[in-house]
């Protein structure tokens, strides 16, 4: 297989507003499955931007591929103007060492739909294992830290839990202050209500809502919950089939789709509710 | 009943115990040296180098396959062919601690594929180091579902001491057969040898079936 | 000398060793498998004296090593009055040693035959000796040849003790090599590629076609 040509991409986003995240052309494919098909996406600072559409769309994907979870096979992600899956070399674009990855990395966190906690440690120890150990923070201010975030998401008195004793509810509100806790500048969440019953979705939305209000953070969601979606929501992308096939705020979406696709699987929605 | 001898039996009796001591040091510093070189052999075969990892894991299958007494044997006499001279402990600590390795690394493979894929993602988005992730994250959540090999290699370890007796090593096999040659009575050593291998080798089988509850219990995990 | 010197030397006692190796192993298997079949169904017998009788035999022979008992057989149970050739007792020990595996892998094997299938056997109105022989066992003969793949392969090695009471297997025929020349590495080197080709090369090959064999009887393939 040829390597792509890279000298259509910048080595740098410039100007005056670089958006936060920018995927360029990005394909990933599965053997002969094409995944994700020369995908052009941006998200500015502070921007909530929530991927919706039927499962094979490729939405898990652009989150994974953030995450730097799944290799790319063509095109290029920025992060702040910088290149995440390929590094500067000689002039040149090309794929990214582990080092480059991981320093553009630590700018992103995620939730996921399994949660993921560390089961061998308490609530505490899983918020507090990324900052002592790659932030290089004292135990005493990982541990601050820690219990504020914990505090925020409502878990103050279950630090010291550990996750199998904690509801599913519970352990994605730790894995939220978790992520949060290393600080990241994009917050990226994979349909994390997905796996709740539906009685304690409410409880990881709230903490969703708060972050949006209180933060400034950059955010990438992935959800099956349209209603919540067009709450907070600042942009709404419908993905088919490797790509998007509308994009807009979640009125313009939600209210008055234009292509045929959004308003089948819309309607599709709403009939299984 | 036939011919048993209980004098004899108390006369010789503090001589095997003695034995049973070296045979027990024996098993416990091979099995550590089992254990720190099993994981470096199954760490060895998640390498992305894939060579590497072939050559390893046909390593492992060969030690595996072929008998620990040829082994022993084989450390023991090669050494002096090409001048190199090995106690009988050291060679003997070398052919059982790579065999029980090779076996004890099948067991940690198979307890590192069981932690769920999830927590190595996790440990990605978290930024953590691979060093960090594996002994934070992985190693500690492969440990449970690897206490129950690893103690039937550690009742095994034992069971396989005597194997040391080819080559002079003074452990309890060996000690018998020395009886047995100087007083041409086999009956009673035998017998008092199976019996102590019964007396150790079974309430330590049990006693790890309650060390794993243990673990399970104090990492938090529990299935 | 060269290798190729030593093998043409010594090649022939080499290959009559491998010979009586492969024999002993072969019926050693035999007697574990006719064992292990009997102990393992013991053990599931509604009969607590039976049960006790195959526990017993299980635990000692699972709790001693090898080494010990064949060195029991052959010197010990002279004085109860059965002496058994050397070759005898070799093959002898090791089926009753690995017969004591066996039995456990049997009855794993059988406990995890749906207990849907007891009972459809049940309900047909089959005998416990026909529910067993025509609709268990086959399906427990498919569950437990992986692990009995790995036995076998144990029982092999295992043949390798008997050069200790002086059978010429192919571990004893090296062994008198090595004291001969001290050509240890070809020697000994020489016996590990052959035991390392007849378990890799033959008996998992053979296993895996033996669970083809099996899976297309059962009416899985």
């Amino acid at each position: 297989m040829n390597a792509p040509d890279m000298s259509a991409f910048p080595l740098r986003l410039e100007g005056p507003s670089v958006p936060m995240v920018s995927f360029r052309k990005v394909t990933k494919t599965y053997g002969s499955l094409v995944v994700l098909d020369s995908l052009d996406l941006d998200v500015n600072e502070g921007e909530m931007v929530t991927i919706i559409g039927p499962s094979g769309s490729g939405k898990t994907t652009v989150l994974r591929m953030l995450m730097t979870l799944e290799s790319i096979n063509d095109g290029v992600i920025y992060v702040e103007g910088e290149p995440l899956t390929h590094m500067p070399k000689g002039g040149q674009l090309v794929p990214a060492d582990a080092r480059h990855l991981r320093r553009i990395r630590s700018k992103i966190g995620m939730c996921f739909q399994s949660f993921n906690l560390f089961p061998h440690m308490t609530a505490l120890e899983n918020c507090m294992e990324g900052p002592v150990h790659v932030l290089g923070l004292s135990r005493k201010e990982a541990r601050e830290r820690a219990e504020d975030l914990l505090a925020m998401v409502g878990m103050a008195e279950k630090r010291d839990q550990h996750p199998s004793r904690l509801s599913g509810g519970q352990q994605q509100r730790v894995a939220i202050a978790r992520a949060l806790a290393m600080r990241p500048k994009i917050m990226l969440f994979d349909e994390v209500t997905s796996a709740l019953d539906p009685e304690v979705i409410g409880e990881v939305t709230n903490v969703i809502r708060k972050l949006v209000a209180e933060y400034n953070l950059t955010m990438l969601m992935v959800t099956h919950q349209m209603g919540f979606a067009r709450d907070i929501s600042d942009r709404v992308c419908f993905f088919y089939g490797g790509k998007i096939c509308e994009q807009g705020s979640p009125d313009e979406l939600f209210g008055n789709p234009r292509q045929e696709r959004t308003q089948q699987f819309l309607s599709a929605v709403r009939e299984a509710i | 009943m036939l011919d048993w001898r209980w004098d004899f039996t108390w006369e010789i009796l503090p001589r095997l115990l003695v034995a049973t001591g070296n045979t027990l040091l024996a098993a416990l510093l091979g099995y550590g040296l089992a254990i720190v070189l099993g994981l470096a052999l199954a760490l060895a075969q998640r390498t992305p180098w894939r060579v590497l990892g072939m050559v390893v894991r046909e390593a492992v299958e060969f030690i595996r396959s072929t008998p620990l007494v040829l082994q022993i044997f084989f450390v023991f006499y090669v050494g002096p062919q090409f001048g190199v001279r090995l106690s009988p402990w050291t060679a003997g600590m070398i052919a059982i601690g790579l065999h029980y390795a090779a076996y004890l690394s099948e067991v940690f493979r198979a307890g590192l594929e069981s932690v769920p894929k999830g927590q190595w993602e996790a440990a990605t988005s978290l930024n953590l180091s691979p060093a960090r992730t594996y002994f934070r994250v992985i190693i500690p959540q492969a440990i449970p579902s690897s206490l129950a090999g690893m103690g039937n290699y550690l009742v095994g370890i034992f069971k396989d001491t005597p194997m040391l007796s080819v080559i002079g090593v003074a452990e309890l096999m060996h000690t018998a057969n020395a009886i047995g040659s100087e007083t041409y009575r086999f009956l009673e050593p035998y017998t008092l040898v199976g019996i102590i291998f019964l007396a150790i080798s079974l309430p330590t089988a049990g006693g790890i079936r309650l060390f794993e509850g243990w673990v399970r219990r104090k990492l938090g995990i529990l299935k | 000398m060269g290798y190729f010197e030593f093998l043409a030397q010594y090649g022939d006692r080499i290959l009559s060793g491998t010979l009586v190796t492969m024999l002993l192993t072969v019926l050693a298997a035999i007697l574990a498998i006719a064992i292990a079949l009997a102990a393992g169904l013991m053990r599931l017998a509604p009969n607590a004296l039976v049960r006790g009788f195959a526990t017993v035999y299980v635990e000692i022979f699972r709790g001693t090593s090898l080494l010990v008992q064949l060195y029991w057989i052959f010197f010990v149970l002279p004085l109860f009055g059965i002496t058994l050739e050397k070759f005898t007792a070799g093959f002898v020990a090791v089926g009753l040693n690995l017969g004591a595996y066996g039995a456990e892998l049997v009855r794993g094997a059988i406990l995890s035959v749906p207990k849907g299938q007891w009972e459809a056997a049940l309900a047909l109105n089959m005998s416990p000796a026909k529910r067993m022989v025509r609709v268990i066992l086959p399906q427990a003969v498919l569950i437990m040849l992986p692990p009995w793949g790995n036995l076998l392969i144990e029982l092999l090695k295992g043949t390798a003790l008997v050069a200790l009471i002086a059978v010429a297997d192919l571990m004893f025929q090296v062994k008198q090599i090595n004291g001969t020349t001290f050509l240890s590495a070809e020697s000994f080197g020489t016996a590990l590629v052959i035991y390392y080709v007849l378990a890799r090369f033959m008996i998992t090959p053979f296993m895996r076609w033996l669970e083809r064999v099996m899976m297309r009887k059962v009416g899985r393939a």
